[in-house]
């Protein structure tokens, strides 16, 4: 029998008990569906990462005082008292191929406006940092290098914090903030980046110049890190080296021991950040793939099931001159047929799931191209090998004996 | 299939066994049947239940394979075909009328006919319908065409199973009690069947029957006796089913006449 008869044969048998039918396809379904809404998540949650990486800014270096990776690993940053402004300006005198260079320091604080007050991160920063980041202003204009040199009491704030203190979208030039209870003159708004970044969201920060923060604010004369921005087409990796070998001999550290601070690219940032989600899309597409599973168990479930009451016609075919593999084919393609049906539906249904869920829950979904082919391949491969046991019993069936089946 | 013409052997089969292992029984269906039918016969089978028949005309009809014995059908040796061969002799050569009907439910009568043209290869779906439309047409259900089995009545339905039977044009036509479940008129119908497609095409036919009067419609009858053959001789007087339809016709024509009559008199 040809494969287009054997198609038609099988439509119209899985058209002849149709809730049955429908019932053991939305197993594939709801399969197919939850492999597409896991990675459509996966996906959108890398491209949401990938659009914060590039917000770091790009050719960028960060020096973090304290070894170890992200976070509170080794006694936490900051604890470490030996990374100083004069590290920050020893790097920009010898390291050649900097362009921006920017000492930081870090703490959260109550700051206050009027009667508004707003818990939030203010960091002290250098007059490069929109530079680094090339970052836009709103209103007003970023702190000068004479404001870092004098220390300056000025401020420039997030949206976020403006939106809190003065009130969504107005103009808060030549306002005071108090921070520590020292006033500080707003002097800028930057522009809205709407992006966290490692949890902190950059647009709920308050910068001040860093000699103002240490000094004024925090009371300590280390740094919680230096942000270098090179010159293109110079090699991090090289820079890197340099800065590392810089610092270890200014801080006097010993060969074989380890350094006390950390050196990371963006590049670097980005692989790790990006091979985590990575590997978060795929536990969560396996975990959709068991149901994918089920679902064909399903499947051979009702195959079976159907060889069984079917055996007679299985017989009567054999006996007007069906070949085993026209039966074994027969069987095979309604097994196929259902998946498939299920997996273009599962398709659909997850692309509207994977919408659904990026509106209402406003997370980030992205539907590609791999993930449909990746589902849809499962799905087929799901029928056929889920389907070739039934199938093979129905083919090696004996036609007489087949007849006689009650 | 080997050229055949009438009078050459087509069926020739030599102490042919059978025996059912049920467990620790052995139950011997057949034990040593020899039997020749020659190209254009129409024979007979009879013999009491159980006694062999039915599996008699499955090893025929390649259906099954014999313990022992030899089965050379037009020329060759059934044993030593492969199940593929087996396959395209069961669709081109032999066409098989079952003791049930064996019809697809909720199938119409049309896509049953068409059933084992599926397995013939290079027939578009029209020639398909056509050639089912003509089976069905042969033995007289050309209104029924797309009615299901259930909506049939007995003797319909067993004449879609010899249309089914006839569709890809055998050589063979094996009948396993084709009038068992019909009634005496029916039965003469199907048999009529037979007949005309006996002479007008030449189809040679091997028909279990276990009523005597039926067997009287073939040329030769066979009997069977617990896996042997007890008899085998030809039919004295033959009977001819166009003949006594159309006395049947006539005798109900004549009963209407009669009852028609005895109306008007009464009304008179
Ligand atoms: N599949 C089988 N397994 C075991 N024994 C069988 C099988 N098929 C038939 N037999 C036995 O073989 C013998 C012959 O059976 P068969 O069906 O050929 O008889 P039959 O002459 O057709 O009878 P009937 O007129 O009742 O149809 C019986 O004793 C029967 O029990
Ligand atoms: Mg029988």
């Amino acid at each position: 029998m040809s494969l287009l008869m054997t198609f038609v044969v099988a439509i119209k048998a899985l058209r002849r008990n149709t809730m049955r039918t429908a019932l053991t396809a939305l197993g594939m379904i709801i399969g197919v569906a939850a492999v597409i809404v896991m990675m459509a998540l996966g996906s959108g949650a890398r491209t949401t990462i990938e659009a914060q990486i590039r917000t770091i800014g790009s050719n960028v270096i960060m020096v973090n005082a304290g070894a170890g990776g992200f976070g509170p690993v080794r006694g936490g940053q900051g604890a470490t008292t030996t990374l100083t402004v004069e590290d920050a300006e020893t790097i920009r005198r010898e390291i050649p191929g900097i362009r921006y260079i920017s000492p930081g320091v870090v703490t959260r604080t109550q700051v206050v406006a009027g009667t508004g007050n707003w818990n939030t991160v203010v960091q002290g920063t250098s007059e490069a940092l929109p530079a680094i980041r090339s970052w836009p202003m709103q209103f007003g204009s970023f702190f000068t290098e004479d404001d870092v040199r004098r220390s300056a009491r000025v401020a420039v704030i997030g949206s976020v914090v403006r939106d809190q203190l003065f009130g969504s979208g107005t103009d808060p030039i030549g306002q005071v903030i108090r921070i520590h209870n020292q006033p500080f003159r707003v002097i800028g708004v930057l522009s809205t980046k709407g992006q966290a970044m490692f949890g902190q969201d950059q647009d709920d920060t308050v910068y001040v110049p860093y000699t103002t923060a240490m000094k004024r604010l925090l009371g300590r004369d280390y740094l919680r890190d230096i942000t270098i921005s090179t010159e293109n087409g110079v090699k991090t990796t090289e820079m890197t080296q340099a800065i590392a070998a810089l610092l270890r001999e200014r801080h006097a550290i010993p060969p074989g021991s380890e350094d006390d601070f950390m050196i990371r690219t963006q590049e670097e940032i980005a692989s790790i950040l990006t091979s985590t989600t990575t590997t978060m899309t795929y536990l969560l597409a396996s975990i959709a793939a068991v149901s994918l599973l089920v679902g064909g168990i399903g499947i051979m479930n009702i195959m079976l099931v159907s060889v069984t009451e079917r055996t007679r016609e299985i017989g009567l075919r054999l006996s007007v001159g069906a070949r085993d593999v026209d039966v074994l084919l027969q069987f095979l393609m309604e097994a196929v047929v259902l998946s498939l049906a299920g997996g273009a539906i599962g398709v659909g249904v997850g692309f509207g799931a994977s919408y659904g869920l990026s509106r209402l829950m406003s997370w980030s979904s992205l539907v590609t191209v791999d993930a449909v082919l990746l589902s849809f391949g499962c799905a087929a491969a799901v029928g056929i090998f889920f389907g070739f046991y039934p199938a093979r019993k129905a083919a090696a069936l004996d036609p007489i004996e087949a007849l006689r089946y009650e | 299939m080997a050229a055949s013409s009438a009078g050459d052997p087509l069926v020739l089969v030599d102490g042919l066994t059978k025996t059912y292992t049920l467990g620790e029984v052995a139950v011997r269906a057949l034990r040593g049947i020899s039997l020749t039918v020659t190209t254009g016969e129409f024979v007979a089978l009879t013999g009491p239940s159980g006694s062999g028949k039915s599996t008699f005309m499955h090893l025929l009809g390649c259906l099954d394979r014999p313990t022992s014995g030899t089965y050379r059908l037009g020329g060759r040796d059934v044993a030593r075909l492969s199940k593929r061969e087996l396959a395209r002799i069961r669709n081109q050569e032999i066409g098989f009328v079952f003791q049930g009907f064996n019809l697809l439910p909720r199938t119409t009568a049309l896509e049953n006919v068409e059933l084992p043209l599926l397995y013939r290869g290079g027939l578009s779906g029209a020639r398909r319908r056509a050639m089912a439309r003509d089976a069905l047409e042969a033995v007289g259900l050309a209104d029924r065409l797309d009615h299901h089995p259930s909506q049939l009545s007995g003797g319909q339905q067993q004449r879609v199973a010899i249309a089914r039977a006839l569709v890809t044009g055998p050589t063979l036509l094996l009948a396993d009690e084709p009038t068992g479940n019909l009634d005496s008129r029916t039965s003469i119908e199907v048999m009529d069947i037979f007949q005309r497609l006996n002479v007008e095409r030449g189809l040679t036919i091997v028909l279990v029957t276990h009523e005597r009067d039926i067997a009287e419609y073939a040329a030769r009858v066979v009997s069977f006796l617990d896996g042997r053959v007890r008899s085998d001789r030809p039919v004295g007087r033959r009977r001819t089913a166009a003949v006594e339809l159309e006395n049947l016709t006539v005798r109900h024509d004549e009963a209407l006449h009669d009852v028609e009559t005895d109306l008007e008199v009464r009304r008179a």
